[in-house]
């Protein structure tokens, strides 16, 4: 995987967990694969992935069944579109709105290039 | 555990290259050594190896006085340097021969990590390339479970998925009893394996902390312009701008650029640590 140059490694991993939450290719309730299992993927120290694994069980995202290992938590899904509609509107939208600014886009230029657009059904 | 501990040594008389030199390794981290050429490294590993013995001062290895050379010490480390000669025979000749003073070999290991380097053991070591060596050196090493691993530029001269092959095999290989000191210039190569950063200057331990803390301390910006002066405490230029280190004032833990840092280090090393001195949790 190519890290971006400025978030920690570890958040960059927990937001590569965010992805396949979202994508469903992990499903509320199922076990998830281990610590070194996603130290060897992402080709990074075991520590590092723990900080990731301790990360998300902070957020309660994912618990720890003692001697099993990780699963996603039963409201898993929900607490990760929590956290990322929080990141969207935190970080992502003000920069947005900037290069708006700065390119004379108006909110109206935005709904009527969408509307444009059938298809991204926003 | 590893303890350095007040080690004196010197090649020639008048010329000491460590002074009072102090250092305590962890098991269950990988330690990533760096230092610029000439400032130690290799001597500091042989002594920690049992290859060089201190003037004065103690080298301890779990327990074993280093300079002993112990086979009950020595069957628990593995060092691969950067330049070596290996004898004109099979790889699995080599094997049978070496493999014996290891108490802990595990050939089903050693079979997994040469499949995966695309390795094959009826083949005679010197028609390999020097990346094929190394390959079967880390690959034997690691089938040895010495607790202690030393790996002298363990990238130079792997191709690009060997390199990506080695740091799977990495993550997959440390546990809690081990300890893997890496020296490299490579950082870029490997700087998500290390946990912990030891820059060697001159014969002394100018730097040494944990990745967390660095992440959480420092900042690592490719675009200077604007920052304040206060702020910045290393500065470099790169492709046109300045980029540098600042200290890490947003409070969200930061990619560390490990070439960043050793170069912030080198030129501004005292002024780095007293800002991880002087830090306090702002709110």
């Amino acid at each position: 995987m190519e890290f971006k140059e400025n978030q920690a490694i570890y958040l960059q991993i927990a937001n590569r967990f965010f992805e396949n939450i979202l994508q469903k290719k992990w499903d509320s309730g199922e076990k998830i694969p281990s610590i070194r299992d996603m130290a060897v993927e992402f080709e990074v120290n075991p520590n590092t992935t723990m900080r990731t694994f301790n990360y998300l069980q902070d957020k309660g995202i994912i618990y720890n069944k003692r001697g099993i290992g990780y699963f996603l938590a039963d409201d898993g899904f929900e607490r990760t579109i929590a956290i990322k509609r929080e990141q969207f509107l935190e970080e992502d939208l003000p920069l947005f709105f900037k290069n708006m600014q700065l390119l004379g886009i108006k909110l109206d230029d935005l709904k009527a290039y969408a509307n444009q657009k059938p298809e991204l059904n926003v | 555990m590893i303890a350095l501990k007040d080690i004196h040594f010197r090649y020639k008389k008048n010329k000491p290259l460590f002074e009072n030199l102090n250092l305590t390794l962890e098991p269950g981290f990988i330690y990533g050594l760096l230092g610029k050429n000439g400032a130690g490294k290799s001597s500091l590993l042989k002594h920690i190896s049992g290859l060089l013995y201190p003037d004065s001062g103690q080298c301890t290895v779990f327990g074993f006085d280093a300079s002993a050379r112990k086979p009950a010490m020595l069957e628990d480390i593995y060092m691969i340097p950067e330049e070596f000669n290996l004898p004109p025979i099979s790889l699995s000749n080599y094997v049978k021969t070496n493999g014996v003073f290891y108490s802990k070999f595990s050939n089903n290991q050693l079979q997994a990590y040469l499949a995966e380097f695309e390795l094959d053991e009826s083949a005679k070591l010197s028609t390999l390339s020097y990346g094929q060596k190394k390959k079967f050196l880390i690959a034997f090493g690691l089938a040895t479970n010495a607790r202690l691993l030393i790996l002298d530029e363990p990238t130079n001269g792997l191709d690009i998925p060997s390199k990506s092959q080695f740091r799977k095999i990495m993550a997959a290989s440390l546990d809690e009893e081990k300890i893997i000191i890496i020296s490299t210039h490579q950082v870029r190569d490997l700087e998500n394996l290390i946990d912990n950063v030891v820059v060697l200057e001159k014969g002394n331990i100018v730097f040494n902390r944990n990745m967390g803390e660095i992440s959480e301390k420092l900042a690592f910006e490719y675009n200077l312009s604007g920052v304040p002066a206060e702020e910045i405490l290393y500065a470099e230029d790169m492709h046109g701008r300045k980029a540098g280190i600042v200290k890490n004032i947003a409070g969200h833990d930061a990619r560390v650029d490990l070439e960043l840092l050793f170069n912030g280090i080198v030129k501004n090393a005292a002024g780095i640590n007293e800002h991880f001195a002087n830090y306090k949790y702002e709110y």
